[in-house]
């Protein structure tokens, strides 16, 4: 499909016409934002589950439960419904909860939606991290039960306190769970479009929200060039690859694991 | 093991099937008109349209008893309805007989070969009434392909409460600078902005260019984004934000935002320019602005300019798909081209028939709603009437959605808001961004 022009009644061959097409402002600032967008979350939504996991790993009994089970409500969420109130509580006006709590502080109402690229991107970032928090617990919360508990006791009697047994401990065996989260972080971040999306329907402020997902919906449907949508859908496969698979070599993953 | 699963498997199924089957045999409720007639498949983007096709077949079956039609109307979101027309056109199946097609969108479905019924057969006999630039923005080759709702004529909405009390009579105001002078005026005893400017929508700049006879493609499809009419009018909205100090950005960035709305209902500011069909917003959710808003003809550029616009928009059009091509062709130009269907788009919807003819009619001047709402109610069509003949129309091609495009996510915010770029810089980054995509 990329290799043709698709419009409605006709369907020709045009041969690398779409991949020539590519090169345009828009297509790089929407591998930008998905990129800068796939960065932050990863910044934010790797070290946060792992140290909320640890803690909750560290609770003995039935609250470490509630505490769990309330941490990962936001994933059971729709996102539509979680957008659609976090556009309410960011609202431009000086009514929305946001503003206001911002004005009990003496700060001036913002523009949240309008103002253009940080903003906007933290906002995308603070709905990921919502969304995606109480999942990344999960698999981290399964990481550590795999770490042997003796290794904790030896290191105890060795007199090691508990930020060494973090560092010396937790981390290094957690390993594997990190490069796996982290690896499906990244193609989620690449692959964002709904918090965008609800985010800013039509279009958003300097294409501070203009993803990679978002352009071959923007292209292919919005503009009906649908052979021009799937060459990006293919540069957004190559990109995945790219990424995934550097990430995975820096990371040792195709190498034996030696005991 | 595996038998047991299978078995309940199987039966779970079955209940799912027997469940989905029973959901689409209770139907979606919205069939009208009598079992046995035509079924017609109808698709809409707008909930209140689905109350005027309705309100049209119930006078089609009683005036064409040998042709019974039974009406199958749904709305959709507005994405998901046109995406799915789109790929059920491109496929060849599943496009329904009779579908609203919103203006903005409408290019993408006029490339290659158009997947409509062209309606000249309904159009030509009775073009003298009818406002023919509506027409022209859905149709190609000289085709007609859809009809359209309204006129969508550029009127400001004045807030006389504010008015009042900075002492401006609308009616002075007859050109823009004056416009710029009340604002100052309104703006020094009140503190309230005179308007609000979108900057991530198209509604403060394409009618104020289409005023002046430019548009963003010429009448051959040429790019015209960048002409220097639109850089000095883009340059206008810049002086009353920054240089005059009498407009805000739009709360929200658009005036169909719940921002907006609330930021107007409370007096938020002094006036705004937008078509006719802007109205019914008015009624549904301001309604704390009633017997406070009237409605005047927009100031014009220089004395002899035009004070109006054609804009926005919806085509119905028949698709190639319907099993009776001609029965939906002749239920869809009885509801949108007949009297009482014109009639009936002001009474329902509020909107400015597109066969004027009907504009004189007494029923156009009945209490109803919006006559209600407005402080001038009831004499709103002579506000119409006025400027009908000063309406440039408006040039459509499949660079259009893509323009749009442009404009509501980098000119408006880049010039107004933002402030980083200059109009002409930001309006030749645009079309020069748009032509090479064609």
């Amino acid at each position: 499909m990329s290799f043709q022009e698709i419009v409605p009644g006709q369907v020709r061959f045009i041969g690398g016409t779409n991949y020539k097409r590519l090169l345009n402002p828009q297509f790089f600032t929407a591998v930008k934002n998905s990129l800068t967008y796939m960065f932050w979350t990863i910044v934010v939504l790797i070290p946060v589950p792992m140290i909320l996991a640890v803690l909750l790993n560290s609770i003995p009994g039935k609250k470490s439960y509630l505490l769990r089970g309330m941490l990962f409500i936001p994933a059971l969420m729709s996102v539509v419904v979680v957008g659609t109130i976090f556009r309410l509580l960011f609202a431009s006006s000086d009514m929305a909860l946001v503003n206001r709590f911002v004005g009990l502080f003496g700060g001036e109402p913002q523009a949240w939606l309008l103002a253009g690229s940080w903003k906007s991107m933290f906002l995308l970032v603070l709905i990921a991290t919502w969304r995606w928090t109480g999942i990344n617990i999960v698999y981290f919360l399964s990481g550590l039960q795999q770490i042997p508990h003796d290794l904790y006791e030896s290191a105890e009697i060795d007199g090691a306190g508990p930020v060494q047994k973090l560092f010396r401990i937790t981390i290094p065996l957690l390993k594997p769970t990190t490069v796996f989260v982290t690896a499906i972080s990244i193609f989620g971040g690449l692959a964002m479009f709904e918090e965008s999306y609800i985010l800013w329907s039509a279009g958003s402020p300097d294409n501070s929200g203009l993803t990679i997902v978002r352009y071959i919906y923007r292209r292919g449907f919005e503009a009906a060039d649908m052979g021009f949508g799937s060459a990006v859908g293919i540069a957004l496969l190559f990109l995945v690859l790219l990424v995934s698979f550097t990430f995975l070599k820096i990371t040792g993953f195709f190498k034996q694991e030696r005991v | 093991m595996f038998f047991a699963f299978a078995k309940r498997f199987f039966f779970l199924m079955s209940l799912a099937l027997v469940l989905v089957f029973s959901v689409v045999a209770g139907g979606q409720g919205e069939s009208e008109g009598v079992k046995g007639g035509t079924e017609l498949e109808l698709w809409t983007f707008q909930e209140t349209h689905i109350e005027f096709y309705e309100q049209m077949a119930k006078l089609w079956n009683e005036e064409y008893p040998d042709r019974q039609i039974e009406l199958v109307a749904t709305a959709y979101p507005y994405d998901e309805m046109h995406n799915q027309l789109l790929v059920a056109l491109q496929s060849g199946v599943g496009a329904p007989d009779i579908v609203d097609v919103e203006i903005a969108r409408f290019p993408n479905y006029l490339k290659g070969v158009p997947q409509f019924a062209a309606m000249n057969d309904k159009v030509e006999p009775i073009m003298d009434e009818l406002v023919k630039g509506r027409f022209e923005i859905y149709a190609k080759d000289g085709k007609y392909y859809g009809l359209p709702f309204h006129v969508g004529a550029l009127v400001m909405y004045y807030n006389m409460d504010i008015l009042n009390k900075a002492g401006v009579d609308p009616d002075t105001i007859e050109t823009w600078d004056d416009y710029v002078e009340a604002g100052k005026k309104v703006k020094a005893a009140t503190g309230k902005p005179m308007t609000t400017i979108e900057v991530t929508e198209q509604w403060s700049f394409w009618p104020l260019i289409s005023q002046r006879g430019s548009d963003f493609v010429d009448e051959n499809g040429k790019i015209i984004l960048d002409n220097d009419i639109n850089i000095d009018t883009l340059q206008f909205l810049y002086d009353m934000m920054h240089t005059y100090n009498i407009a805000i950005p739009t709360p929200g960035g658009f005036c169909h935002s719940e921002e907006y709305y609330g930021f107007m209902n409370n007096g938020g500011a002094a006036s705004i320019a937008m078509p006719f069909w802007y109205m019914n917003r008015f009624t549904d959710y301001m309604p704390d602005l009633k017997g406070k808003i009237l409605i005047r003809p927009c100031p014009r550029f220089t004395p002899t300019g035009h004070r109006s616009a054609g804009m926005g928009g919806t085509g119905t059009v028949v698709t190639n798909q319907a099993d009776d091509i001609e029965l939906a062709k002749d239920f869809l130009a009885f509801a949108k081209l007949s009297k009482e269907g014109n009639i009936l788009l002001w009474k329902l919807l509020g909107f400015d028939p597109p066969r004027w003819s009907v504009w004189e009619d007494p029923a156009l001047h009945e209490k109803n709603k919006f006559t209600d709402y407005y402080i001038n109610g009831t004499k709103i069509f002579d506000e119409v009437l006025k400027v009908k003949d000063e309406i440039y129309p408006v040039h459509m091609s499949p660079a259009v959605p893509d323009i749009i495009n442009v404009i509501q996510s980098e000119v408006m915010y880049q010039v107004l808001e933002d402030q980083s770029k200059t109009p002409r810089e930001a309006l030749v980054d645009a079309a020069n961004q748009v032509r090479a995509m064609y």
